[in-house]
């Protein structure tokens, strides 16, 4: 009995919706097709994506990380506290933003793996370290990354480059589908994707193969921790000023992309292409539906349905399968 | 025997590109056990299912009590008097048995649930049944057995008719068995009809009154137990003689060195002090009743549990072994009881699984080398004859005696020569027990050695060079097969039980 794969999978109706819900946004609201619109919904989409590219991975193997909200805020503000109040040149502020993410993530992932906590409880400590962390570094200031214009703030031209005739492109996109495919390679293709799956569909099957579990395990932490650690150079290149204490709940909106595009909410299903164009469609309806007038209560009411419905593809899925 | 209380006629069922049931008949008559047989994917699960109102039948006839009825979902089943025991069962360990046994209709007092009356009714229910147990115990704290008397309760106290054993005995002690068969023979005293789903030869002869035998969807023949042989009723179910019998001696060389040594290995409670010598090229037999610890001394040996104490020797050299990982890179491969649990990913290809345990040697640099995989897999699908389309179908899709093929190639792949088989044909059907045993021989012909536990004499005293019994966690004894009999393991086996 071999199953042909339809080409129906929820990743392709998921890049479907994505590109009917702009056209339905853009006939109904004549400000929401502006280019300006789109370069700064674009601005917005980079920071969520990563954190979603990041924690697709403890969703697949059936776990969960809370703390990328709170985490990527607290990262932010470190880094932007050493180019600030220490001088420090901005690349190297950058690249300690994103080794605090790492940290973070390898500290999730001994305390999941090594010291057995649930990764909900672990991740949501940690979410109220981060929380709170951020705002003992600074002193609970509010922490100004460099402007565009300023000199160490070239950082923003990773995101955004404007050309000689004043034209602004959205440069991040390109990052973000190059550390998409990537990071779909990896899960498609390496021993660590490989296992990373085998964790979340049999674990314990998994460990009787002979496989270093724990250290995998830990591994699958440090991969989303690394990437909201990049989500925070992202979000200070376009929030201007880093707030302490924010950041909370915005991992929610990352968990929710990865799950509409397609990654099983109980493990050991997912791909890193459907979790971006997933988190884009949240994206699209944070952003896009006030444009048609929806104020933003309606805009999570129907962001949940959305929710609803993706896990529901997903368990009638399995119930196909068995 | 009484009147016949069921009747199914012309039953058909089929599902996208399965016919699953052919036409099948079956009748029951009240005061009867009907033992159900025949080799997994026979439909033996989907006619039962097809009567409880699981699944719906394209076509057929059932006639219960004289009326023509169709049930659409098993509370109406129930509510007619047709119960399953399953084989999985189905308790909530944190809740009394009462609680149990009670749930989903419990006795109210007000809106209160009258606690007293479930236990007074429970009790009832167990005198009934003559089992002692308390109906105040919680279920976790029971031993299997009493578990599945629990479920018998529950299913009598749903005023039952007709009521469906699924493998009943696959879990319980040879004790537990004499006690379940005693109830059994209890309930076909008052009337009900009886239908026994089991691979045990032995037991059928033993507990039922006539045999239903289906092969491939269909239906072959029902035979009347006493006016048959076990060979009957095997060549009805497979269409061809492999009956085997028990080995006669070792076939082990003289000579052959010791690849495994483990010396007084101590983990918890149910591993006390275990020592024993595995030979190249032997099949080292570990029997004993259920809870002997002998699983538990297969996961301490393999580092899945941690061990408080002894030696392991691997051709004369002490290893340290404290995670699977360690064990696997010492050439031991486990192969556990509960595959589906412990043993294979089922939503994954038989690619993924077969190279599991062996993925660095498939890489190049830093990516996985797809095509070298998919050659080794398809290499040991074609030695070990596993029955697939191809190397990229789900194992959930194969049947029990393919899945286990599968986790075989794992540890092939792997290059072990050491294999510890948990209970290798468990939830197997005879032919393809058959092929697996006929592949544990290969294997120790070819030099690897096998420890296979087993609670199947047959199986033991079949395949076994040497038998070593275990009760509970402690060797009783070490038996060489020339001297092997069921009596002497059994006479082991049971040799602390007070």
């Amino acid at each position: 009995m071999t199953k042909k794969k339809s080409i129906f999978t929820q990743e392709v109706i998921v890049g479907i919706v994505l590109v009917a819900l702009y056209f339905i946004f853009r006939t109904i609201s004549s400000d929401f097709g502006k280019y300006t619109t789109f370069l700064s919904m674009m601005d917005i989409s980079y920071y969520y994506a990563l954190m979603a590219i990041g924690v697709a991975f403890p969703l697949i193997t059936g776990g969960v990380d809370l703390s990328i909200g709170t985490g990527m805020i607290c990262y932010a503000l470190a880094g932007g506290c050493l180019i600030r109040f220490y001088n420090v040149p901005t690349g190297l502020a950058m690249l300690v933003s994103i080794l605090f993410g790492l940290g973070i993530g390898l500290a999730n992932g001994v305390l999941i793996s090594v010291m057995g906590l649930p990764p909900f409880l672990a991740t949501l400590c940690t979410c109220m370290i981060t929380r709170g962390l951020g705002s003992v570094v600074t002193g609970s200031f509010a922490i100004p990354w460099p402007t565009a214009k300023q000199d160490n703030g070239w950082f923003h031209s990773i995101f955004k480059i404007t050309l000689a005739d004043k034209t602004k492109l959205p440069l991040g996109l390109v990052w973000i589908i190059l550390l998409m495919l990537i990071m779909q390679f990896v899960l498609a293709h390496t021993r660590f994707g490989r296992y990373t799956i085998a964790i979340g569909s049999n674990k314990e099957a998994a460990i009787l193969s002979g496989i270093n579990v724990k250290f995998y395990h830990i591994m699958v932490y440090a991969v989303s921790g690394l990437f909201a650690g990049l989500a925070s150079i992202a979000y200070a290149a376009v929030i201007k000023t880093v707030q302490p204490g924010t950041g909370a709940g915005m991992e929610l909106d990352a968990i929710g992309g990865a799950i509409v595009g397609g990654v099983s909410a109980s493990g050991g299903y997912g791909t890193i292409y459907g979790t971006v164009i997933g988190a884009y469609v949240i994206l699209f309806l944070k952003q896009g539906l006030p444009y048609i007038g929806f104020n933003a209560n309606m805009q999570q009411i129907i962001t949940g349905f959305v929710l609803i419905g993706a896990v529901t593809i997903d368990i009638i899925k399995r119930k196909v399968i068995k | 025997m009484g009147e016949v209380i069921l009747t199914m006629k012309n039953i058909d069922k089929s599902f996208p590109g399965v016919h699953a049931l052919d036409h099948v008949d079956f009748e029951l008559k009240r005061g009867e056990v009907h033992a159900l047989m025949g080799e997994n994917g026979a439909g033996k699960s989907t006619l039962m299912k097809v009567l409880t109102g699981i699944y719906t039948k394209d076509s057929g006839t059932i006639t219960y009590e004289g009326r023509e009825v169709e049930f659409h979902n098993t509370h109406d089943a129930q509510a007619a008097g047709i119960v399953i025991v399953h084989q999985e069962l189905n308790m909530v360990g944190d809740l009394t048995v009462a609680q149990n046994i009670f749930i989903g209709r419990e006795f109210k007092k007000g809106f209160m649930i009258d606690d007293r009356k479930m236990i007074q009714e429970s009790k009832k229910l167990f005198d009934e049944l003559h089992i002692n147990i308390d109906p105040k115990a919680k279920m976790s704290d029971l031993t299997v057995g009493k578990q599945q008397m629990c479920e018998i309760a529950k299913a009598i106290s749903h005023q039952a008719k007709v009521i469906i054993f699924d493998e009943p005995s696959a879990a319980l002690t040879e004790k537990e068995i004499e006690d379940l068969f005693a109830i059994i023979r209890d309930l076909r005293k008052q009337n009900l009809g009886i239908i026994y789903i089991s691979h045990r030869m032995d037991e059928i002869k033993v507990i039922t009154d006539r045999v239903t035998v289906m092969r491939d969807g269909a239906y072959v023949g029902t035979l009347i137990t006493d006016e048959c042989t076990k060979e009957d009723i095997i060549n009805m179910m497979v269409g061809r003689v492999i009956y085997e019998d028990p080995k006669t001696h070792s076939m082990v060389p003289a000579d052959a060195p010791v690849v495994l040594k483990v010396e007084h290995l101590n983990a918890g409670k149910m591993v006390q002090d275990v020592s024993f010598e595995l030979r190249k090229g032997e099949i080292l037999g570990f029997s004993g009743l259920m809870g002997a610890g002998r699983t538990e001394t297969a996961r301490a040996l393999f580092g899945a549990d941690p061990k408080t104490g002894g030696d392991i020797y691997i051709n004369g050299k002490k290893v340290t072994i404290n995670s699977p990982e360690d064990a696997v890179k010492n050439g031991i491969g486990y192969l556990s009881e509960d595959r589906k649990r412990f043993g294979i990913v089922v939503q994954k290809t038989i690619t993924e699984n077969s190279t599991l345990a062996t993925l660095p040697k498939y890489m190049s640099g830093l990516f996985i080398n797809k095509s070298a995989e998919k050659e080794v897999t398809e290499r040991y699908i074609k030695e070990l004859d596993t029955k697939t389309p191809s190397a990229d179908q789900l194992v959930v899709n194969l049947s029990g005696g393919n899945q286990q093929k599968v986790v075989i190639a794992k540890w092939l792949v792997r290059n072990c020569d050491i294999l510890i088989f948990d209970e290798p044909t468990r939830g197997i059907d005879v032919g393809a027990k058959n092929e697996i045993y006929k592949l544990m021989n290969r294997l120790a012909a070819e030099g690897k050695s096998i420890i296979m536990i087993s609670s199947e004499m047959t199986e033991i005293l079949r395949m076994s060079d040497r038998i070593i019994v275990m009760c509970e966690g402690k060797k009783t004894g070490e038996i060489s097969i020339e001297e092997a009999t069921q009596e002497a393991i059994m006479d082991k086996a049971t040799r602390d039980i007070k």
